[in-house]
């Protein structure tokens, strides 16, 4: 196919900080006033886009943390070397503008009507974000779709989100492993997630569960070929990944 | 700084193609593998967007962006096909 050059039409719009959350020592949720925002689905993203004085820009794509219908918001994690995520997680206060584009995304989304399919969720670290707002999602739609969050961190310090994850009602199971640390009498899970904790966590095959991956691409690569050597047929195994840059 | 994926680059598709493109089907030239594009590898590190076949490795496209002009190179596709149209 020949290359060409054409001009956008996603548009990049103002957003105005309304609220920002302390989740972890490193994580922060930004709530978001966007004035022309034409709604998500559970999982999509969006891109932000700072300018500096000098006119230099850095774009970063973030998973929306939000249910579809609430305030948009994002989770972002300080990366010590980013050149977006210290700003976001360390100088930006409500009341600041925030330029951001989206929604964006079609694949990694879950729209609340596969009703008879169980969810298996996997999470990395922030890869945890896109399903806080599946499970949001979930809740505000009165869904009894059973749901297994697989969610693996370094550190029960490290969790995002923990008091909403234990909050959770019936039909969703929350399941911790902690790579690095665990506390005193931790009964949960240990190490990074491999086929055997899989085997152990996952809706059998038989239940011909939906599962989405999101977290650091080895992680997610591990993950998904767990899964698809347990049966898992691979188109029912959504992944994102988001490297170690700046996203999610 | 690790490969991405197809989603990480679907703002820039949708600028470009004026649609949702994560989910669209491509089909590469190199070895005949088809999927959607959030599956291929993505990688940011370079002046432009590099997408490559995650069965072969081979480069599917290339978006070299300046200003508000994107180059697109596509000549790792035989198709490209946003979800639900015909390649």
């Amino acid at each position: 196919m020949a290359g060409t050059a054409v001009r956008g039409r996603l548009t990049w719009q103002v957003a105005t900080v309304t609220s920002v959350v302390d989740e972890t020592a490193s994580v922060r949720t930004i709530e978001l006033q966007t004035p022309d925002w034409a709604g998500h689905q559970a999982g999509q993203h969006l891109d932000v886009r700072l300018t500096a004085e000098d006119g230099y820009r850095a774009e970063r794509s973030y998973s929306i943390a939000s249910a579809p219908g609430e305030p948009v918001a994002l989770t972002v994690e300080r990366l010590e070397d980013g050149e977006v995520s210290p700003y976001l997680t360390e100088e930006l206060r409500p009341g600041d503008e925030l330029e951001i584009r989206g929604p964006i995304g079609g694949y990694f989304v879950w729209d609340g009507d596969d009703s008879a399919t169980p969810l298996m969720l996997v999470a990395g670290g922030s890869g945890v974000v896109p399903f806080r707002s599946v499970l949001r999602h979930r809740s505000l739609l009165g869904s009894t779709v059973p749901v297994r969050l697989l969610y693996s961190a370094r550190s029960l310090a490290d969790v995002i989100y923990r008091d909403e994850l234990d909050r959770q009602g019936a039909g969703v199971e929350v399941i911790y492993t902690l790579t690095r640390q665990q506390p005193a009498g931790w009964t949960g899970h240990r190490g990074r997630v491999d086929k055997t904790m899989l085997e152990e966590v996952a809706w059998p095959p038989d239940q011909e569960a939906l599962a989405y991956v999101c977290g650091p691409t080895p992680f997610v690569e591990t993950v998904a070929s767990s899964l698809v050597n347990l049966s898992y047929p691979a188109q029912r195994v959504k992944t994102e990944r988001f490297g170690g840059i700046g996203g999610n | 700084m690790d490969d991405l994926d197809g989603n990480a680059i679907g703002g820039l598709l949708m600028e470009i193609f004026g649609v949702e493109m994560t989910t669209a089907i491509g089909t590469c030239v190199h070895c005949g593998a088809t999927g959607p594009v959030a599956e291929t590898a993505v990688y940011l590190r370079g002046p432009g967007a590099v997408m490559r076949c995650p069965v072969c490795t081979q480069v599917l496209m290339v978006v070299v962006s300046r200003q508000d002009m994107h180059c697109v190179d596509l000549q790792g596709l035989e198709s490209l096909a946003p979800a639900g149209e015909a390649a």
